[in-house]
């Protein structure tokens, strides 16, 4: 019997030649991720417990992006003490401000993720770098002290649920509509402690950027991990970065799933998830009633990637924000950020009446810079519309693909954006 | 013991603990704001050594630890719910805190009642209506992290 990627990668770090489902392992960790919420507790955790010393600096990186520029002096306080505790741990993967960026659009872009890795980070988007063929799952600080102590943690073996997607998307259909599609048809629970696999056609035609929308909301169907094999397209972006080798990690072909989901993509179209739940999502087409916006939000590590702006600024230039909505542009990090203002998209969201933050986490999570009050409404391209998520308990946030936000903040209502491309 | 019961599905960190307050990370701060999304009269209700009873997915969303440290803060003892979304699931029993799978409990339960917990056994007692509610006891690695009080406790041994 064969085994699933995952599984490989898992026996691989705990010194097995195989490993199945259910099984409880204490795995070796390749790469420990760090952000300001999280590893503050963590901080202090390891102190109480004693533990002075992280068990290879070079394995973990840290990098402040939830409440900065730091939002207030309870949050400036906890970036400083990550900040001087990298200094004292000798951790130079830092990334402070004016490098800075979200965790998960940062990480792949650094180049600190390939194939066959065991990734763990404080944060449950993690899930986002199975992207590149890596088992990559999100944790809690006292897991986080754990690994930085140890550099190894425990598991259940997760087992597996197949998405063989398949054929290509449609003009005006993305990556974020197929996820939350996925999300639709299996709930917020429906991968519970699995891990998805993404495999097919449509996966092979895709860009990094656009599989990481798809891992990063494996978490939203409640998944330990989302995870898709290496290819050519992974090996060209790593190069890139100065990766010249990754591991070539396949499932076998008769690997066991739980379950297989067979979609075509060809016959979606742009989804928008209405509040409170990821797994809300509608077909474009069949939201008759008009929803008025208060907000548009385009950012985070599910949609604030170079290619996401690039579709945002097509639909907006020369264009206005509607009258009575406000839109916001967070560029997911600093090179991104570079990047669109080489590219003169900067130039034209500001044109256009939105208005372009530094990366941060920010209103993503109801942070700052972009707080919705109550009864407001916010189309964002984040990949959480929880009660309250992005402010005010009685504001409400729908999530949608960066065409569809910056569509609807033309319109000033949720509306479909294929009409905007047409003859673009 | 009482129980604090929300049926629902799907409650997830940010209900539990919304992120304003996640520039805070001490047990006696967060517990102040535990739940208050949902229930703002959470925090005033509950006695040391209450538990919540709730539907499936609970402690979905973010990984915040928060979550479970602003509910331990306030005194709840115990979470028994339908099911548990696996990160939460991991925070609770790295911190020695009981999660406890029990399908279906909470379209049962009256609010308010007082319960009785039995590790060993896998059972909650309902005093009043008198019925019992079993669970699938605990794994050993589970059970021995909670007596240790945590993960943290058990690895510092190791080093
Ligand atoms: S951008 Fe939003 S979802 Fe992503 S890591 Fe930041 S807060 Fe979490």
């Amino acid at each position: 019997m064969g085994m699933t990627i995952t599984e490989k990668i898992l026996a691989a770090h705990c010194g097995k030649m195989r490993v199945e489902p259910g099984m409880l392992i204490n795995a070796g960790i390749d790469l420990v991720m760090c952000h300001d919420v999280t590893t503050t507790p963590a901080i202090d955790l390891l102190k109480e417990h004693g533990i002075n010393k992280v068990f290879d600096p070079d394995k973990i990186v840290v990098m402040p992006d939830h409440f900065i520029p730091n939002k207030d002096i309870k949050s400036a306080e906890m970036v400083r003490k990550i900040r001087l505790w990298a200094k004292d741990n000798n951790i130079n993967a830092f990334y402070d401000l004016g490098r800075h960026g979200v965790c998960h659009a940062l990480l792949p872009e650094q180049g600190h993720v390939k194939a066959g890795m065991t990734i763990v980070g404080a944060d449950s988007h993690t899930c986002t770098h199975g992207a590149f063929g890596a088992f990559s799952t999100g944790i809690g600080s006292t897991d986080l002290a754990a690994a930085l102590a140890t550099g190894e943690l425990w598991f259940k073996v997760p087992a597996s649920l197949l998405f063989k997607l398949e054929g290509e998307l449609p003009s005006g259909v993305y990556a974020k509509d197929l996820i939350l599609d996925i999300i639709r048809r299996i709930g917020v629970d429906g991968a519970l402690y699995r891990a998805m696999e993404f495999s097919g056609s449509a996966v092979d035609g895709m860009d990094m950027e656009s599989r990481m929308t798809i891992c990063n909301m494996a978490i939203e169907a409640g998944a330990k991990s989302g995870i898709m094999a290496p290819d050519a397209v992974s090996a060209a972006y790593l190069k890139e970065r100065g990766i010249e080798e990754q591991a070539d990690i396949q499932s076998d072909a008769d690997a066991v799933y739980e379950q297989r989901f067979d979609i075509d993509v060809a016959a979606l179209e742009p989804m928008v998830a209405f509040p409170d739940l990821p797994s809300n999502g509608r077909r474009i087409s069949d939201i008759r009633e008009k929803i008025p916006l208060d907000q548009v939000y385009i950012g985070s590590c599910t949609n604030g990637r170079i290619s996401d702006l690039r579709i945002a600024a097509k639909i907006l230039k020369g264009q206005r924000v509607a009258n009575g909505t406000r839109c916001i542009v967070v560029p997911a990090s600093t090179e991104i950020w570079k990047q669109a203002n080489r590219e003169g998209l900067l130039d034209i969201f500001a044109e256009a009446g939105a208005a372009v933050s530094t990366p941060t986490c920010g209103a993503c999570l109801g942070g700052h810079m972009g707080i919705l009050a109550a009864g407001e409404r916010c189309i964002s391209t984040t990949n959480r519309n929880f009660t309250g998520r992005m402010g005010s308990p009685d504001s409400e946030v729908y999530l949608a693909s960066p065409a569809t936000a910056a569509a609807s903040a033309l319109r000033g209502y949720i509306c479909d954006p294929r009409p905007f491309l047409e003859d673009k | 013991m009482k129980a604090h019961v929300y049926p629902r599905n799907d409650i997830n960190t940010d209900e539990i603990i919304p992120a304003r307050y996640l520039n805070m990370d001490r047990e006696e701060d967060l517990a102040a704001h535990a739940m208050e999304d949902i229930d703002r009269e959470f925090y005033k209700k509950v006695r040391e050594g209450d538990v919540i009873i709730a539907g499936e997915n609970f402690g979905c969303g973010s990984s915040r630890e928060h979550a479970v440290w602003a509910l331990r803060g306030a005194g709840i003892r115990a979470v028994i719910a339908g099911s548990f979304a696996r990160i939460f699931y991991r925070n609770c029993i790295n911190n020695g805190f009981l999660a406890i799978e029990c399908p279906g409990i909470s379209e049962q339960i009256a609010d308010a009642s007082e319960v009785l917990i039995d590790l060993e056994k896998g059972e909650i007692r309902d005093l009043a209506g008198k019925r019992t509610y079993r669970f699938e006891p605990f794994p050993a690695f589970a059970l021995e992290m909670i007596r240790k009080g945590g993960l943290l406790n058990i690895i510092t041994k190791k080093i």
